[in-house]
């Protein structure tokens, strides 16, 4: 099958041929053309869908089902309270693991080795292992319900701290921290004059994937939130749990609620890739 | 935050830097910089897996959490003979191997189209991933209606092709496959760039060299591509196996935000009934009792995971030396 691509080699890389082109285009549709649907469906009723042909446009009526949507769960809500719980993780999840990244790289102290294995032996534990006494904690302290509740536990990840530590002990040179050193620099200052600049770039990749991540979260954030103060991913439930008699209104909430990320994604997207296949090559 | 502010003049000074020159100083500070991490880990990770276990030897309930009695190994035992659990065990496993084997497969030979020169390369990569950065609530919601038995896009398709309507959502092998098909469409381009990602860190020189010694494109793929790629494609592997054995999001909202996977639970993977027995039922002990049991399955999924990639990388690395004598097809060490 891909024998029969045919392109020229090039240095090594191989253009694509027309065959390419075809199947990287069928995959690109397969990919976006939900999301296109979604547009469709929201501005189209029941007895509009199930009639033969199926509508292929959108229209207008598609305004007057995100209001119809907005009524019927609290998306604006949601988005505020994702905007808040998916921007504390991520400043939280940048400086932390900015902090313990350059102890790692670049300070010697005891333990470091065992506490680095730590954390990358227990990247792999899931998240759902936890959860109960996670959630009797919160319980407990009062913040069942609030959105602290979702902050506090994603404050960091042991990803985040092992994607830095990499990258700083390759992007900041030893001689460099050791000229600091001589010049009569403390740690502190160190981190914040030479690593953070030369860290920036690794930073903002993993404040792009910490906030997707956070943003798009749903496990944890179901079990401890509510209806009445939900991330805009809890609200959805209520759009499919709730009365909505008909699936534009459904579809239109899911798109209103979806459409803000997206857009985001589509301007950093370019960043976003890098960020992703930096992380698969580091990690 | 607060740890990480004073100490840094008060502690360091670690005198004059006389003998080694290369250890940089710092010793002490350094506990500070990773303090706040491991607070957080240790409160919010730690601590709370052990617990697990310790609540599932207790018959903890949520309406009463303060007061729980200890009852030994009953949860497990209750569990263990509970054909709910088998149930769910089950369809973890299918739905499981129905959402990563095709996805993976495929991440693979789109990784090795997107590796083509090709024109708006960017522009395919990032519409590739739109799927990874809708929400799996809104994409789940999204499927659930073209998947819908009477108005959904899907059974309108098969209808045209003269295919008898299927019930996506009451049958199990149907459901399930809708179920996957969200977990698919999610994680394909990503897994697909994260393949892109190894396969350009493979050198030109390979290829070329292949190419001189008349190996064809698949061939390449074959003995250049794949080996190369190994350890990749094990990280993958390793990743989607305990995303598949937690999977809860999109059963959950398939059935409505229902619990039970289904009227006939017919879709109710183990994430699923540990969330119905926690904070539906309220018996969060159970609940515990399932958590660990998922974390066993996982740990023994990965572990057959790693030994079966040894054992072929073993196997292989036999092979293609023995192949590479043959057909003159160049060596590639794998790492």
């Amino acid at each position: 099958m891909r024998a029969r691509t045919h392109g020229a080699t090039v240095g090594g890389v191989m253009r694509g041929g027309w065959v390419s082109y075809t199947l990287v285009g069928l995959v690109t549709l397969v990919s976006v053309f939900p999301l296109y649907y979604t547009i469709v469906m929201a501005s189209h009723t029941n007895a509009e869908m199930a009639s033969g042909t199926p509508p292929v446009l959108p229209t207008l009526s598609i305004v007057d089902n995100v209001k119809k949507a907005l009524d019927l769960a609290p998306l604006n809500q949601g988005l505020i309270n994702s905007l808040i719980v998916s921007g504390a993780i991520t400043v939280g999840t940048v400086t932390l693991c900015t902090l313990a990244g350059f102890a790692f790289a670049k300070l010697r102290f005891r333990g470091s080795a065992v506490l680095l294995a730590i954390c990358v032996a227990t990247m792999m534990v899931p998240l759902q292992m936890g959860v109960i006494p996670l959630y009797m904690m919160m319980a407990r302290l009062g913040l069942a319900g609030h959105l602290q509740a979702v902050i506090l536990p994603s404050l960091c990840t042991a990803f985040g701290v092992f994607f830095m530590r990499q990258y700083i002990a390759g992007a900041v040179p030893d001689e460099l921290i050791e000229a600091a050193y001589m010049d009569g620099a403390g740690p502190f200052r160190v981190l914040v004059s030479i690593v953070v600049p030369a860290a920036r770039p690794a930073m903002a990749v993993l404040a792009m994937l910490t906030f997707l991540t956070a943003w798009n979260d749903f496990f944890w954030p179901i079990i401890v939130l509510s209806t009445q103060n939900p991330t805009v991913q809890v609200s959805f439930q209520s759009l499919a749990t709730g009365y909505a008699p008909q699936q534009s209104i459904i579809m239109a909430g899911t798109l209103y609620g979806t459409v803000p990320v997206l857009v985001v994604f589509a301007l950093l997207g370019r960043q976003i890739v890098g960020g992703i296949m930096q992380g698969a090559v580091k990690g | 935050m607060t740890a990480v502010q004073q100490p840094a003049v008060a502690v360091s000074r670690p005198g004059p830097v006389s003998g080694s020159r290369s250890r940089l100083p710092g010793r002490r500070i350094a506990y500070a910089y990773i303090l706040p991490f491991f607070l957080v880990f240790a409160a919010f990770s730690i601590y709370p897996w052990l617990a697990t276990a310790w609540e599932s030897l207790h018959d903890t309930r949520l309406s009463t959490y303060d007061q729980s009695n200890w009852i030994g190994l009953e949860n497990y035992r209750n569990l263990l003979t509970n054909h709910f659990f088998w149930n769910a065990f089950r369809n973890t496993i299918t739905i499981g191997i129905i959402s990563t084997v095709p996805q993976l497969c495929m991440a693979l030979g789109i990784a090795h189209l997107l590796n083509y020169r090709l024109r708006g390369r960017t522009f395919f990569r990032v519409a590739l991933l739109m799927p990874y950065a809708t929400s799996l609530a809104a994409a789940t919601v999204i499927f659930a209606e073209l998947f819908d038995p009477k108005l959904g896009l899907v059974n309108w398709s098969l209808h045209t092709l003269h295919v008898p309507a299927v019930d996506w959502q009451g049958s199990t092998w149907p459901s399930q496959i809708a179920v996957s098909t969200v977990v698919t469409w999610r994680w394909t381009g990503y897994n697909a760039l994260i393949y892109l990602a190894g396969m350009q860190a493979i050198s030109g020189d390979l290829y070329e060299a292949a190419a001189m010694d008349g190996a064809s494109r698949w061939s390449q793929f074959r003995h250049v591509t794949l080996p190369g790629l190994r350890p990749t494609i094990l990280f993958t592997i390793v990743v989607s196996t305990i995303g598949a054995a937690q999977l809860f999001g999109e059963p959950l909202l398939y059935h409505n935000g229902l619990p039970d996977g289904g009227t006939q639970n017919q879709y109710q993977t183990l994430g699923l009934l540990m969330y119905q027995q926690g904070w539906t039922n309220d018996r969060l002990g159970l609940a515990s009792a399932t958590a660990w049991t998922m974390f066993l399955i996982i740990v023994l999924a990965v572990g057959v995971n790693l030994l079966l990639a040894r054992r072929r990388e073993l196997r292989d690395h036999g092979r293609r030396r023995h192949a590479s004598t043959v057909a003159g097809v160049p060596e590639v060490t794998t790492r």
